[in-house]
């Protein structure tokens, strides 16, 4: 074997590890700045190996929270659960009743509701914050989970996903299943749901992860701390009057904010992968 | 929790049929040290008496603050209390939503008189008759911090701090020179080389008695001499002798690091540089020009004034007029000023402080307050009332960017501040005639 | 539309689909109308005044050099965040797609950063780069005599954003790339390397073009997400600073309307980009069709 063609073989080990490096340094770096005091972090530079503060910081920012924060990281942690939860159910089961009548159903106005789904494929919240955030405020859902989760539930993505495969599901089943005799919601429970298994926990996965990593929106309608996400909790540390940041809380907080998604995605990773490649096709 | 299971245990003890004490939310901006100690005067006065619980509660930045405010009072669930800081004065006053605290005191007949007060805190929050709109809370000024360690380090007297501009910027490179990889920074680059410059050196900051005389007002602070100041700190960027260190109060990491020998800052400041110093530093006075007449005049105030919303019931309001004039009790007053730093509304608190010796161990609240009753104030330094000031700061901030990266000039750069600062004065009357 | 069996039935399609054509009314129509209604108005943010201006706001907005700019910084950024998180991450996914050993974890790896927060990947490049405390930060300075303060170097600031977005926008775009990568049949490769062809040719003649359409697709996604879903990386990191050298539409929407309490100014800036974004859905979705159908 040359020189040449061993390069060959560990050069693309030597770029991922690379890759890898960058991907989890500043990763590192937030949790040993959790292991740390707030002076020893603002002492620059700070120092590079853990060090003996791990329990207290996280002790604190999971019972206590940083300091007038008004909410500990498990409440700050429910919410977020509450949040992503809700949307990636609520969008599930939504999109899955609109995918089926567009699909399996001839009626007045099917090409209408079609395109009303559509064009909000891509429409991120960002970009009509100040409307939808008055239309929350008349409905009086400011500091409530269904303000959290409804607007959310919008996009189209799901509805998408569910309709390409229905549209793959090969017609004789459903044919069959009317000749049966079986209702229409029958054979959407028992036949076509269970069907549908796998791009429903892609789907999952997801808008789980949609839903948990929010920002914007709870950073606009939750001015209670009762309501407070994790996201919305690390801003309100960095964000106040007059203030010293608690560095040491700030970063338990995040790694605590970046753990339940990475689980997620990690333990559901052939399902997510599926799922998101799917759309596209 | 626990303290209102005790209360209402308190109650049932006592047999009494009283009703449970009126609930009246107090939100606020403040964090670290200066919340516990909004926490420990709440505490104070729902222990000094029974019928009502003040319960303040933490909603995130200034801004944060004010918007929840907003947004609550469109939604019919405003706070009893609102902290909203000092820009956000004219939007509160313009807004058909407030209750002036003045008003307030009067149908409650809770002892008030507006003389006890400092004049140059009261009138920033106050119509051009004298009519008190916003309790003043956290009051605070513009300073200057210097490195003592540094000055001595530098040659220099650390009792002597510099008292004119041009001493200053010749301590600013000595101490460069000693060694530092600065000389000098400062937070809030609108708030105190711009606001607190002008009021300091008697000049406008506009027209209209600084519009408090009508909405019909204008920027005017483009004049010759702002222009000079900035020029010149303008030139000391360019090696260093000044470090700009970012927007708001970003740029104090650069004196406590020990980066640069002088800094400017709030006086609400000083408790935090207390913890984080490692050195020994000094408050003096801001820096005057000696050839401006009637310099050093005296500076404006900064911080926060708590707001009261109409439409409460009057249990609340009642509760609430009390809740003011406990917070004005001179014990109460100098208790907050000691813990936070900030500035005691009344002069009784100052004097109080004083006779208990604070200010002997702790000189430099004094300065900050001997700052602002320098003079009596006079109509361009009896403080701001601009419409849309947030955004006026915002231009400030982002065209003092743009002059430090070299973009536009100085004098350029000053007369696009008053140009578009103009606009948002116009689109703001326009609105609120 | 649809090929699929159709059940016969009257009321039950309106049924089904009623739960989500009544969130797109009540959170995107309604907004939209809404967004359309306030952009013709000043408004006092206590919601008690309300002044008829017509088109001011819009004129407002399109006299404004600053809004102009703010779009071509937009676009500029966009773009420069999809090249660099698209490039980099198939780049990693030609390099994971080799047979090596450890593929499976080298996988997991590179796509799990899918899962941090837009807002978590601001706040730990902020913390990195703090000119204050950052520990790149302060490597830069005292180790390279670099002197990074993207507080006030506006091209600094520009590359941090940039990088912290794509830094979180690789994993999305390797698992795209990676699934196009494994699609390619090894039959064609294998052929062009018998007809002579080396690696980076057999990549660029073959491979490459075989990924246009999911190249096509990550490009318009990348676009989007860096126009409009990199907003808490701005939030946390300059807030559009220094001068307005990051202040992207997305950021400046939310500014406007939110801090500085500009309700009508916002409201039009939210009409426009609802606009461009529906131009680009019906973009996209032209294109995903006509593969569909094919």
């Amino acid at each position: 074997m040359t020189e040449h063609s061993r390069l060959r073989r560990v050069l693309p080990h030597i770029w991922l590890w690379l890759a890898i490096a960058v991907i989890v340094f500043p990763i590192f770096l937030v949790f040993v700045a959790s292991t740390h005091t707030n002076a020893d972090i603002l002492a620059a530079p700070m120092p590079l190996k853990p060090g003996p503060h791990f329990f207290e910081n996280y002790r604190r920012a999971l019972i206590e929270g940083s300091a007038n924060l008004g909410a500990s990281a498990w409440t700050m942690m429910k919410n977020s659960l509450i949040m992503a939860l809700g949307i990636a159910v609520g969008k599930i089961v939504v999109s899955l009743l609109a995918a089926y009548a567009i699909v399996f159903f001839k009626f007045p106005g099917r090409s209408f509701c079609f395109w009303a789904i559509f064009i909000t494929l891509m429409l991120p919240v960002e970009v009509r914050i100040m409307p939808t955030y008055k239309v929350i405020s008349d409905l009086g859902m400011l500091n409530s989970y269904a303000g959290l989760i409804l607007p959310m539930i919008v996009s189209a993505t799901a509805v998408f996903l569910f309709r390409q495969f229905f549209m793959s599901v090969p017609r004789e089943i459903a044919e069959a299943s009317q000749i049966d005799g079986a209702s229409p919601m029958a054979f959407f429970t028992e036949i076509l749901v269970p069907m549908t298994r796998t791009p429903i926990a892609a789907m999952f996965v997801i808008q789980f992860i949609y839903g948990w990593n929010q920002y914007l929106w709870p950073l606009l309608i939750t001015t209670k701390e009762k309501y407070y996400t994790l996201l919305i909790g690390i801003n309100r540390m960095l964000a106040g009057a007059d203030v010293l940041i608690e560095w040491q809380i700030v970063m338990a907080t995040t790694l605590l904010a970046m753990l339940p998604p990475v689980i997620v995605v990690v333990l559901m990773q052939k399902q997510f992968v599926a799922g998101m490649t799917d759309t596209e096709k | 929790m626990k303290k209102l299971c005790a209360l209402l245990l308190a109650t049932l003890a006592l047999g009494a049929a009283y009703a449970a004490p009126v609930n009246i939310e107090f939100w606020h901006a403040m964090t670290g040290k200066n919340a516990e100690n909004v926490q420990l005067l709440c505490d104070k006065f729902n222990a000094s008496q029974s019928n009502y619980t003040i319960t303040p509660v933490y909603k995130g930045s200034y801004i944060d603050t004010m918007n929840a405010g907003i947004a609550a009072f469109r939604a019919g669930q405003a706070p009893g209390i609102l902290q909203v800081f000092e820009v956000g004065t004219a939007t509160m006053m313009a807004a058909k939503a407030i209750k002036p605290v003045y008003q307030l005191m009067k149908e409650n007949n809770a002892p008030f008189d507006p003389k006890a007060y400092i004049p140059t805190i009261t009138s920033y929050y106050s119509t051009a008759k004298g009519e008190m709109l916003s309790m003043p809370f956290n009051s605070s000024t513009a300073v200057m911090y210097y490195n003592k360690d540094a000055f001595r380090k530098a040659g220099l007297d650390p009792e002597k701090p510099p008292v004119t501009w041009p001493e200053f910027f010749e301590v600013a490179k000595k101490l460069k020179a000693s060694g530092m990889e600065g000389g000098f920074s400062t937070n809030w680059i609108s708030w105190i080389q711009l606001e607190n410059f002008s009021a300091w050196h008697n000049q406008p900051f506009g027209t209209k008695a600084n519009g408090f005389n009508g909405l019909n007002t204008e920027l005017k602070f483009n004049g010759a001499l702002q222009k000079k100041h900035l020029q010149t700190i303008y030139e000391l960027s360019k090696d260093k002798t000044f470090i700009y260190g970012g927007r708001e109060n970003k740029a104090n990491p650069l004196f406590s690091s020990g980066t640069v020998g002088m800094h400017f800052e709030s006086i609400g400041g000083y408790a935090n540089f207390k913890n984080t110093c490692k050195f020994d530093f000094g408050v003096a006075r801001l820096p005057y020009y000696p050839e401006v007449k009637g310099a050093p005049q005296n500076s404006i105030i900064g911080g926060a004034s708590l707001w009261v919303f109409n439409g409460k019931s009057k249990e609340e309001y009642k509760g609430i007029a009390e809740f003011f004039t406990f917070l004005s009790r001179p014990e109460i007053q100098a208790l907050w000023h000691q813990n936070t730093g900030y500035l005691p509304i009344t002069k009784a608190a100052y004097e109080l402080t004083k006779s208990q010796g604070f200010y002997k161990t702790n000189p430099g609240p004094e300065v900050a307050i001997l700052q602002l009753l320098n003079k009596a104030p006079t109509e361009n330094s009896m403080g701001l009332r601009f419409g849309y000031m947030q955004v006026i700061r915002e231009i400030e901030d982002q065209t003092w960017e743009d002059i430090l990266a070299g973009k536009i000039s100085v004098s350029d750069g000053l007369d696009k501040m008053v140009r578009e600062g103009n606009a948002k004065l116009r689109e703001f009357e326009r609105l609120n005639k | 539309m649809s090929k699929q069996y159709e059940f016969p039935s009257k009321g039950l399609p309106y049924l089904l689909v009623l739960p989500q054509m009544a969130v797109v009314f009540v959170f995107f129509f309604w907004p939209a109308a809404q967004a359309v209604f306030q952009s013709f108005f000043l408004q006092d943010p206590f919601g008690g005044k309300m002044l008829f201006v017509g088109f001011e706001n819009y004129s407002t907005l399109f006299e404004d050099p600053a809004y102009w700019a703010s779009f071509g910084r937009s676009f500029l950024y966009a773009a420069l965040v999809a090249v660099s998180a698209m490039t980099t991450a198939l780049f990693l996914a030609v390099q994971a797609n080799k047979p090596l050993r450890g593929a499976g974890f080298y996988k997991t790896m590179l796509i799990w950063p899918y899962a941090v927060a837009t807002m978590v990947a601001g706040v730990l490049w902020i913390f990195m780069f703090n000119p204050n405390i950052g520990v790149i930060a302060y490597f830069l300075k005292n180790s390279l005599g670099f002197d990074w303060n993207h507080l006030l170097n506006e091209r600094q600031a520009f590359l941090l954003v940039t990088i912290a977005a794509a830094w979180k926008q690789v994993a999305y775009n390797f698992v795209f790339f990676l699934a196009g990568l494994q699609s390619v049949p090894a039959a064609l490769v294998e052929a062009a390397a018998i007809d002579g062809a080396g690696p980076t040719k057999r990549f660029w003649t073959i491979v490459f073009p075989l990924l246009s359409p999911t190249t096509f697709y990550l490009l318009v996604m990348n676009v989007v997400y860096g126009f409009f879903e990199t907003f808490p990386i701005i939030h946390q990191a300059t807030q559009g600073g220094p001068g307005q050298a990051t202040n992207i539409l997305v950021y400046k929407v939310w500014r406007d309307g939110v801090v500085n309490l500009d309700l009508g100014g916002s409201s039009a800036q939210s009409v426009v980009l609802m606009i461009l974004v529906i131009g680009l859905t019906v973009a996209q979705f032209r294109f995903i069709e006509r593969k569909v159908t094919y």
